[in-house]
Protein backbone atom coordinates (compact mmCIF):
# COMPACT_ATOMS: atom_id res chain seq x y z
CA UNK A 1 0.00 0.00 0.00
CA UNK A 2 1.37 3.37 -1.06
CA UNK A 3 0.76 5.32 2.27
CA UNK A 4 -1.22 9.06 1.65
CA UNK A 5 -2.22 7.29 -2.07
CA UNK A 6 -5.03 3.89 -1.26
CA UNK A 7 -6.32 6.18 1.95
CA UNK A 8 -7.89 8.78 -0.52
CA UNK A 9 -9.92 6.12 -2.98
CA UNK A 10 -12.16 5.34 -0.63
CA UNK A 11 -15.67 4.49 -2.37
CA UNK A 12 -17.89 4.86 0.46
CA UNK A 13 -16.15 8.67 1.32
CA UNK A 14 -16.75 8.60 -2.52
CA UNK A 15 -21.05 8.24 -2.45
CA UNK A 16 -20.99 10.51 0.88
CA UNK A 17 -18.96 13.35 -1.12
CA UNK A 18 -21.14 12.61 -4.52
CA UNK A 19 -24.53 13.13 -2.49
CA UNK A 20 -22.82 15.88 -0.85
CA UNK A 21 -22.08 17.33 -4.19
CA UNK A 22 -25.31 16.62 -5.72
CA UNK A 23 -27.60 18.40 -2.61
CA UNK A 24 -25.82 21.22 -2.82
CA UNK A 25 -25.61 22.10 -6.93
CA UNK A 26 -28.58 24.03 -7.19
CA UNK A 27 -27.84 25.49 -10.87
CA UNK A 28 -25.84 25.23 -13.32
CA UNK A 29 -22.38 25.85 -12.67
CA UNK A 30 -18.97 26.30 -14.56
CA UNK A 31 -15.82 24.48 -12.74
CA UNK A 32 -12.81 25.14 -14.37
CA UNK A 33 -9.41 23.06 -13.60
CA UNK A 34 -6.32 24.15 -14.85
CA UNK A 35 -4.03 21.66 -14.70
CA UNK A 36 -3.44 19.02 -16.52
CA UNK A 37 -2.39 15.99 -13.75
CA UNK A 38 -6.30 16.97 -12.51
CA UNK A 39 -7.50 16.62 -16.36
CA UNK A 40 -6.19 12.76 -16.16
CA UNK A 41 -7.27 12.60 -12.53
CA UNK A 42 -10.57 13.47 -13.50
CA UNK A 43 -11.31 11.10 -16.49
CA UNK A 44 -9.30 8.28 -15.06
CA UNK A 45 -11.40 7.88 -11.75
CA UNK A 46 -14.87 8.59 -14.12
CA UNK A 47 -15.03 11.76 -12.04
CA UNK A 48 -17.69 13.45 -14.73
CA UNK A 49 -19.67 10.77 -14.63
CA UNK A 50 -20.29 10.98 -10.45
CA UNK A 51 -21.40 14.62 -10.88
CA UNK A 52 -24.90 16.18 -11.63
CA UNK A 53 -25.70 17.66 -14.88
CA UNK A 54 -25.82 21.33 -13.84
CA UNK A 55 -22.34 20.63 -13.44
CA UNK A 56 -19.89 21.23 -15.67
CA UNK A 57 -15.98 20.22 -15.98
CA UNK A 58 -13.96 22.58 -18.07
CA UNK A 59 -10.24 22.09 -18.73
CA UNK A 60 -8.49 24.85 -18.54
CA UNK A 61 -4.79 25.68 -20.20
CA UNK A 62 -3.00 23.22 -17.35
CA UNK A 63 -0.25 21.45 -19.49
CA UNK A 64 3.10 22.40 -19.89
CA UNK A 65 3.44 20.55 -23.19
CA UNK A 66 0.38 21.66 -24.59
CA UNK A 67 0.60 25.67 -23.87
CA UNK A 68 4.35 25.55 -25.83
CA UNK A 69 3.60 26.92 -28.91
CA UNK A 70 5.18 25.83 -32.07
CA UNK A 71 7.91 28.43 -32.49
CA UNK A 72 9.73 27.26 -29.10
CA UNK A 73 9.37 23.43 -30.31
CA UNK A 74 11.33 24.31 -33.50
CA UNK A 75 13.79 26.57 -31.62
CA UNK A 76 14.27 23.01 -29.48
CA UNK A 77 14.66 21.20 -32.80
CA UNK A 78 16.79 23.72 -34.14
CA UNK A 79 19.46 23.11 -31.65
CA UNK A 80 19.14 19.73 -31.19
CA UNK A 81 20.54 19.68 -35.24
CA UNK A 82 23.31 21.72 -33.80
CA UNK A 83 25.98 19.09 -34.63
CA UNK A 84 27.82 17.78 -31.64
CA UNK A 85 25.36 18.45 -28.99
CA UNK A 86 22.67 16.60 -27.15
CA UNK A 87 19.47 18.31 -26.31
CA UNK A 88 17.49 16.06 -23.35
CA UNK A 89 13.72 16.64 -21.98
CA UNK A 90 11.19 15.53 -20.03
CA UNK A 91 9.59 12.49 -22.17
CA UNK A 92 6.67 14.10 -22.86
CA UNK A 93 8.02 16.86 -25.25
CA UNK A 94 9.37 13.81 -27.70
CA UNK A 95 5.92 13.63 -29.68
CA UNK A 96 4.96 16.96 -29.55
CA UNK A 97 4.66 18.29 -33.47
CA UNK A 98 6.25 21.72 -33.80
CA UNK A 99 5.83 23.41 -37.31
CA UNK A 100 7.48 20.45 -39.84
CA UNK A 101 8.14 17.77 -37.16
CA UNK A 102 8.40 16.29 -33.62
CA UNK A 103 11.82 15.78 -31.39
CA UNK A 104 10.97 12.09 -31.83
CA UNK A 105 11.69 12.69 -35.69
CA UNK A 106 14.84 14.55 -35.94
CA UNK A 107 16.35 12.18 -33.20
CA UNK A 108 15.33 8.80 -35.83
CA UNK A 109 17.11 11.00 -37.97
CA UNK A 110 20.32 10.96 -36.48
CA UNK A 111 20.37 13.64 -33.40
CA UNK A 112 21.14 13.11 -30.39
CA UNK A 113 17.78 13.40 -27.86
CA UNK A 114 17.34 12.05 -24.55
CA UNK A 115 15.13 11.56 -22.48
CA UNK A 116 15.54 12.21 -18.47
CA UNK A 117 13.11 12.12 -15.54
CA UNK A 118 15.11 14.50 -13.32
CA UNK A 119 16.78 18.07 -14.72
CA UNK A 120 19.84 16.62 -13.07
CA UNK A 121 20.40 13.86 -15.32
CA UNK A 122 21.02 16.52 -17.63
CA UNK A 123 23.61 18.24 -15.40
CA UNK A 124 24.75 14.50 -14.46
CA UNK A 125 25.48 13.97 -18.52
CA UNK A 126 26.94 17.24 -19.16
CA UNK A 127 29.50 16.26 -16.04
CA UNK A 128 30.43 12.90 -17.40
CA UNK A 129 30.63 14.03 -21.25
CA UNK A 130 32.60 17.73 -20.62
CA UNK A 131 33.19 17.65 -24.68
CA UNK A 132 30.02 17.48 -25.74
CA UNK A 133 27.41 20.68 -25.07
CA UNK A 134 24.22 19.45 -23.05
CA UNK A 135 21.45 21.99 -23.91
CA UNK A 136 18.03 21.05 -21.54
CA UNK A 137 14.89 22.08 -22.85
CA UNK A 138 13.26 23.38 -19.60
CA UNK A 139 9.34 23.53 -19.80
CA UNK A 140 7.01 23.11 -17.13
CA UNK A 141 5.19 25.15 -14.06
CA UNK A 142 6.04 26.56 -10.84
CA UNK A 143 5.49 22.71 -9.63
CA UNK A 144 8.73 22.11 -11.98
CA UNK A 145 11.06 25.08 -12.40
CA UNK A 146 12.63 24.55 -8.66
CA UNK A 147 14.22 21.47 -9.67
CA UNK A 148 15.67 23.25 -12.85
CA UNK A 149 16.58 26.26 -10.91
CA UNK A 150 18.54 23.87 -8.43
CA UNK A 151 19.79 22.03 -11.49
CA UNK A 152 20.97 24.77 -12.69
CA UNK A 153 22.96 25.53 -9.75
CA UNK A 154 24.50 22.76 -9.37
CA UNK A 155 25.80 22.65 -12.66
CA UNK A 156 27.35 25.82 -11.72
CA UNK A 157 28.69 24.67 -8.24
CA UNK A 158 30.39 21.88 -10.32
CA UNK A 159 32.02 24.40 -12.92
CA UNK A 160 30.15 22.92 -15.83
CA UNK A 161 30.81 24.98 -19.04
CA UNK A 162 28.74 22.75 -21.22
CA UNK A 163 25.16 22.77 -20.07
CA UNK A 164 22.50 24.84 -20.99
CA UNK A 165 19.23 25.77 -21.24
CA UNK A 166 16.10 26.56 -23.28
CA UNK A 167 13.68 27.85 -20.54
CA UNK A 168 10.30 27.91 -22.01
CA UNK A 169 8.55 27.85 -18.49
CA UNK A 170 5.05 29.58 -17.68
CA UNK A 171 3.33 30.43 -14.64
CA UNK A 172 0.16 29.51 -13.94
CA UNK A 173 -1.49 32.75 -12.06
CA UNK A 174 -1.16 35.36 -15.18
CA UNK A 175 -2.44 32.78 -17.38
CA UNK A 176 -5.92 31.92 -15.31
CA UNK A 177 -6.23 36.28 -15.16
CA UNK A 178 -5.81 36.35 -19.32
CA UNK A 179 -8.90 33.94 -19.50
CA UNK A 180 -10.70 35.60 -16.86
CA UNK A 181 -9.91 39.09 -18.78
CA UNK A 182 -10.76 37.34 -22.05
CA UNK A 183 -14.47 36.26 -20.59
CA UNK A 184 -14.92 33.67 -23.19
CA UNK A 185 -15.82 31.05 -21.41
CA UNK A 186 -17.99 31.60 -17.56
CA UNK A 187 -15.83 30.21 -15.00
CA UNK A 188 -17.83 29.93 -11.47
CA UNK A 189 -14.88 28.18 -9.91
CA UNK A 190 -11.12 27.24 -9.89
CA UNK A 191 -9.93 24.00 -9.21
CA UNK A 192 -6.20 25.42 -8.37
CA UNK A 193 -3.65 23.18 -9.05
CA UNK A 194 -2.39 21.16 -5.71
CA UNK A 195 1.43 20.78 -6.59
CA UNK A 196 2.29 24.32 -8.35
CA UNK A 197 0.90 25.09 -5.23
CA UNK A 198 3.23 23.08 -3.45
CA UNK A 199 5.64 25.87 -4.34
CA UNK A 200 3.88 29.57 -4.71
CA UNK A 201 1.43 28.64 -1.65
CA UNK A 202 -2.07 30.29 -2.08
CA UNK A 203 -0.94 34.18 -1.85
CA UNK A 204 -0.74 34.38 -6.15
CA UNK A 205 -4.46 32.66 -6.50
CA UNK A 206 -5.83 35.67 -4.03
CA UNK A 207 -6.68 38.40 -6.65
CA UNK A 208 -9.36 35.80 -8.39
CA UNK A 209 -11.54 36.39 -5.72
CA UNK A 210 -10.79 39.77 -4.98
CA UNK A 211 -10.90 41.32 -8.56
CA UNK A 212 -13.29 38.73 -10.32
CA UNK A 213 -15.34 37.38 -7.34
CA UNK A 214 -14.23 33.76 -8.35
CA UNK A 215 -13.72 31.03 -5.85
CA UNK A 216 -10.59 28.86 -6.03
CA UNK A 217 -9.85 25.55 -3.95
CA UNK A 218 -6.35 24.28 -4.35
CA UNK A 219 -7.05 20.46 -4.62
CA UNK A 220 -5.28 17.17 -4.50
CA UNK A 221 -4.85 14.64 -7.24
CA UNK A 222 -6.47 11.35 -5.41
CA UNK A 223 -10.35 10.74 -6.55
CA UNK A 224 -11.36 12.00 -2.80
CA UNK A 225 -8.92 15.24 -2.77
CA UNK A 226 -11.12 16.40 -6.13
CA UNK A 227 -14.71 15.48 -4.92
CA UNK A 228 -14.03 17.24 -1.63
CA UNK A 229 -12.40 20.39 -3.90
CA UNK A 230 -15.82 19.93 -5.84
CA UNK A 231 -17.53 19.75 -3.03
CA UNK A 232 -15.88 22.74 -1.56
CA UNK A 233 -15.85 25.01 -4.32
CA UNK A 234 -19.90 24.70 -4.44
CA UNK A 235 -20.42 25.13 -1.10
CA UNK A 236 -18.82 28.48 -1.33
CA UNK A 237 -20.71 29.22 -4.48
CA UNK A 238 -23.69 28.14 -2.30
CA UNK A 239 -22.87 30.39 0.54
CA UNK A 240 -21.68 33.52 -1.43
CA UNK A 241 -18.32 33.87 -0.29
CA UNK A 242 -15.16 33.90 -3.09
CA UNK A 243 -11.98 33.11 -1.33
CA UNK A 244 -9.05 30.93 -1.78
CA UNK A 245 -9.24 27.10 0.28
CA UNK A 246 -6.86 24.48 0.71
CA UNK A 247 -8.16 20.83 0.38
CA UNK A 248 -5.10 19.47 -0.27
CA UNK A 249 -3.58 20.85 2.89
CA UNK A 250 -0.99 17.67 3.66
CA UNK A 251 0.46 19.24 0.98
CA UNK A 252 -0.01 23.18 0.50
CA UNK A 253 1.45 25.38 3.06
CA UNK A 254 -0.06 29.04 2.61
CA UNK A 255 3.44 30.41 2.26
CA UNK A 256 4.26 27.18 -0.17
CA UNK A 257 8.06 26.27 -0.21
CA UNK A 258 9.79 29.88 0.07
CA UNK A 259 13.37 28.18 -0.55
CA UNK A 260 11.87 26.65 -3.98
CA UNK A 261 10.81 30.06 -4.10
CA UNK A 262 13.93 32.04 -3.50
CA UNK A 263 16.23 29.63 -5.58
CA UNK A 264 14.15 30.36 -8.66
CA UNK A 265 14.28 33.76 -8.65
CA UNK A 266 17.91 33.82 -7.88
CA UNK A 267 18.44 32.24 -11.34
CA UNK A 268 15.10 33.44 -13.60
CA UNK A 269 13.03 36.60 -14.12
CA UNK A 270 9.88 37.33 -15.08
CA UNK A 271 9.73 37.75 -18.91
CA UNK A 272 6.20 37.96 -21.67
CA UNK A 273 5.71 34.39 -23.01
CA UNK A 274 3.97 33.40 -25.81
CA UNK A 275 1.18 30.29 -24.72
CA UNK A 276 -0.58 28.24 -27.48
CA UNK A 277 -4.40 29.36 -27.57
CA UNK A 278 -4.04 32.33 -25.16
CA UNK A 279 -0.95 34.37 -26.94
CA UNK A 280 1.18 36.07 -25.43
CA UNK A 281 0.74 36.46 -21.55
CA UNK A 282 2.61 39.75 -19.92
CA UNK A 283 5.16 38.38 -16.90
CA UNK A 284 3.77 34.79 -17.73
CA UNK A 285 7.06 33.25 -18.33
CA UNK A 286 10.59 33.15 -17.25
CA UNK A 287 14.06 33.48 -18.55
CA UNK A 288 17.69 33.27 -16.89
CA UNK A 289 19.02 36.42 -15.48
CA UNK A 290 21.35 37.95 -16.88
CA UNK A 291 24.04 36.84 -14.37
CA UNK A 292 23.02 33.30 -15.84
CA UNK A 293 23.33 33.70 -19.47
CA UNK A 294 26.09 31.40 -19.95
CA UNK A 295 23.71 28.48 -19.68
CA UNK A 296 21.51 30.30 -22.29
CA UNK A 297 21.75 27.96 -25.37
CA UNK A 298 20.13 30.83 -27.54
CA UNK A 299 22.49 32.83 -26.53
CA UNK A 300 24.99 30.39 -27.49
CA UNK A 301 24.00 28.88 -30.65
CA UNK A 302 22.79 30.76 -33.44
CA UNK A 303 20.10 28.64 -34.90
CA UNK A 304 17.99 29.66 -37.87
CA UNK A 305 14.43 28.03 -37.11
CA UNK A 306 12.23 27.77 -39.62
CA UNK A 307 8.73 30.28 -40.13
CA UNK A 308 6.56 28.72 -37.90
CA UNK A 309 3.27 27.50 -39.31
CA UNK A 310 -0.28 26.07 -37.40
CA UNK A 311 -1.69 22.55 -38.13
CA UNK A 312 -4.74 23.31 -40.14
CA UNK A 313 -8.12 22.71 -38.48
CA UNK A 314 -6.60 21.67 -35.05
CA UNK A 315 -8.57 22.96 -32.22
CA UNK A 316 -5.85 22.49 -29.47
CA UNK A 317 -6.03 26.71 -28.97
CA UNK A 318 -9.74 26.82 -28.46
CA UNK A 319 -9.69 23.87 -26.01
CA UNK A 320 -6.69 24.86 -24.40
CA UNK A 321 -9.20 28.04 -23.05
CA UNK A 322 -11.82 25.69 -22.64
CA UNK A 323 -14.17 27.34 -25.26
CA UNK A 324 -13.75 24.32 -27.25
CA UNK A 325 -14.02 20.57 -26.46
CA UNK A 326 -12.08 17.68 -28.01
CA UNK A 327 -15.38 16.34 -30.05
CA UNK A 328 -15.58 19.72 -31.64
CA UNK A 329 -12.57 19.30 -33.39
CA UNK A 330 -12.90 17.78 -37.23
CA UNK A 331 -9.54 16.24 -36.55
CA UNK A 332 -10.41 14.62 -33.12
CA UNK A 333 -9.99 10.42 -32.72
CA UNK A 334 -9.91 10.85 -36.79
CA UNK A 335 -7.54 12.43 -38.01
CA UNK A 336 -5.69 13.10 -34.83
CA UNK A 337 -5.29 9.75 -32.31
CA UNK A 338 -2.89 9.44 -30.03
CA UNK A 339 -0.50 7.15 -32.38
CA UNK A 340 -0.67 10.02 -34.90
CA UNK A 341 -1.70 13.10 -33.16
CA UNK A 342 -1.58 16.52 -34.84
CA UNK A 343 -2.52 18.83 -32.42
CA UNK A 344 -0.44 18.93 -28.49
CA UNK A 345 -3.46 18.22 -26.77
CA UNK A 346 -3.46 14.75 -28.03
CA UNK A 347 0.07 13.89 -27.51
CA UNK A 348 0.51 14.92 -23.83
CA UNK A 349 -0.47 12.20 -21.42
CA UNK A 350 -2.05 15.27 -19.76
CA UNK A 351 -3.69 17.06 -22.78
CA UNK A 352 -7.69 17.27 -22.63
CA UNK A 353 -7.95 15.36 -26.03
CA UNK A 354 -5.90 12.50 -25.20
CA UNK A 355 -8.06 11.75 -22.23
CA UNK A 356 -11.09 12.30 -23.68
CA UNK A 357 -10.05 10.18 -26.16
CA UNK A 358 -8.78 7.25 -23.88
CA UNK A 359 -11.36 7.80 -21.39
CA UNK A 360 -14.48 10.03 -22.82
CA UNK A 361 -17.00 9.08 -25.35
CA UNK A 362 -15.94 9.84 -29.01
CA UNK B 1 3.52 16.80 -15.93
CA UNK B 2 2.99 18.21 -12.48
CA UNK B 3 3.12 14.83 -10.64
CA UNK B 4 4.18 14.59 -7.58
CA UNK B 5 4.13 11.07 -5.55
CA UNK B 6 4.63 10.78 -1.65
CA UNK B 7 7.80 9.45 -1.41
CA UNK B 8 9.67 8.24 2.47
CA UNK B 9 12.87 9.08 2.99
CA UNK B 10 15.58 6.10 3.71
CA UNK B 11 18.79 8.35 3.72
CA UNK B 12 20.03 11.96 3.29
CA UNK B 13 23.76 12.79 2.60
CA UNK B 14 25.63 16.06 3.52
CA UNK B 15 25.59 16.93 -0.26
CA UNK B 16 21.36 17.21 -0.17
CA UNK B 17 21.18 13.92 -1.88
CA UNK B 18 19.65 10.88 -0.34
CA UNK B 19 17.33 7.73 -1.13
CA UNK B 20 13.51 8.09 -0.60
CA UNK B 21 11.18 4.93 -1.01
CA UNK B 22 8.11 4.78 -3.63
CA UNK B 23 5.90 1.76 -3.02
CA UNK B 24 9.06 -0.72 -2.48
CA UNK B 25 11.01 1.62 -5.55
CA UNK B 26 14.19 2.68 -4.00
CA UNK B 27 15.55 5.83 -6.26
CA UNK B 28 17.91 8.98 -5.31
CA UNK B 29 16.34 12.03 -4.81
CA UNK B 30 17.77 15.39 -4.07
CA UNK B 31 16.84 17.31 -1.16
CA UNK B 32 18.34 21.02 -2.22
CA UNK B 33 14.97 22.46 -2.29
CA UNK B 34 13.41 20.59 1.17
CA UNK B 35 16.95 20.75 3.53
CA UNK B 36 14.96 20.08 6.88
CA UNK B 37 13.58 16.77 5.65
CA UNK B 38 14.40 14.12 8.19
CA UNK B 39 14.77 10.56 7.38
CA UNK B 40 10.95 8.55 8.04
CA UNK B 41 9.29 12.06 6.40
CA UNK B 42 7.18 11.55 3.80
CA UNK B 43 7.87 14.10 0.94
CA UNK B 44 6.35 15.15 -2.63
CA UNK B 45 8.50 13.84 -5.09
CA UNK B 46 8.70 16.20 -8.57
CA UNK B 47 11.34 15.18 -10.87
CA UNK B 48 13.81 13.93 -8.67
CA UNK B 49 13.53 16.32 -5.97
CA UNK B 50 11.94 16.37 -2.83
CA UNK B 51 9.27 19.36 -2.80
CA UNK B 52 7.64 19.04 0.67
CA UNK B 53 7.17 17.49 3.63
CA UNK B 54 3.51 15.26 3.83
CA UNK B 55 2.09 17.21 6.96
CA UNK B 56 0.85 13.80 8.61
CA UNK B 57 -1.36 16.15 11.14
CA UNK B 58 -2.98 17.51 8.10
CA UNK B 59 -3.49 14.28 6.32
CA UNK B 60 -5.28 12.80 9.38
CA UNK B 61 -7.67 15.30 9.90
CA UNK B 62 -8.43 14.99 5.73
CA UNK B 63 -8.99 11.73 6.37
CA UNK B 64 -10.83 12.38 9.32
CA UNK B 65 -13.67 14.42 7.24
CA UNK B 66 -13.92 11.43 4.49
CA UNK B 67 -14.16 9.07 7.07
CA UNK B 68 -17.53 11.43 8.10
CA UNK B 69 -18.65 11.22 4.18
CA UNK B 70 -17.96 7.72 3.93
CA UNK B 71 -20.40 7.30 6.86
CA UNK B 72 -22.86 9.04 4.89
CA UNK B 73 -21.87 7.49 1.72
CA UNK B 74 -22.35 3.75 3.39
CA UNK B 75 -26.35 5.60 4.78
CA UNK B 76 -27.06 6.52 1.18
CA UNK B 77 -25.83 3.00 -0.27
Amino acid sequence: MVRYVQEFHDAAAARGLTAAIERITSRSVNLMEVCGTHTVAIFRHGIRQLLPPPLSMLSGPGCPVCVTTNADIDKAIALAEQPGVTLATFGDMMKVPGSYQSLQQVKADGSDVRVVYSPRDAVCMARDNPQRPVIFFAVGFETTVPTIAASLLEAEALGLKNFYLISVHKLIPPAMRALLEAGEVSIDGFICPGHVSVVIGSQPYKFIPQQYGVPCVITGFEPLDVLQGIEMLLRQIADGRAEVEIQYRRGVRPEGNPLARELVSRVFEETDAGWRGLGRIPSSGLKLRPEYKRFDAEETFAINPPPTKEHEGCLCGDILRGVKTPPDCPLFAGACTPESPVGPCMVSSEGTCAGWYQYGSR
Amino acid sequence: MCLAIPARVVQINEQSLGLVELGGVVREASFMLLPDALVGDYVLLHAGYALQKVDEAEAEETLRLLAEMAEAGRAEA
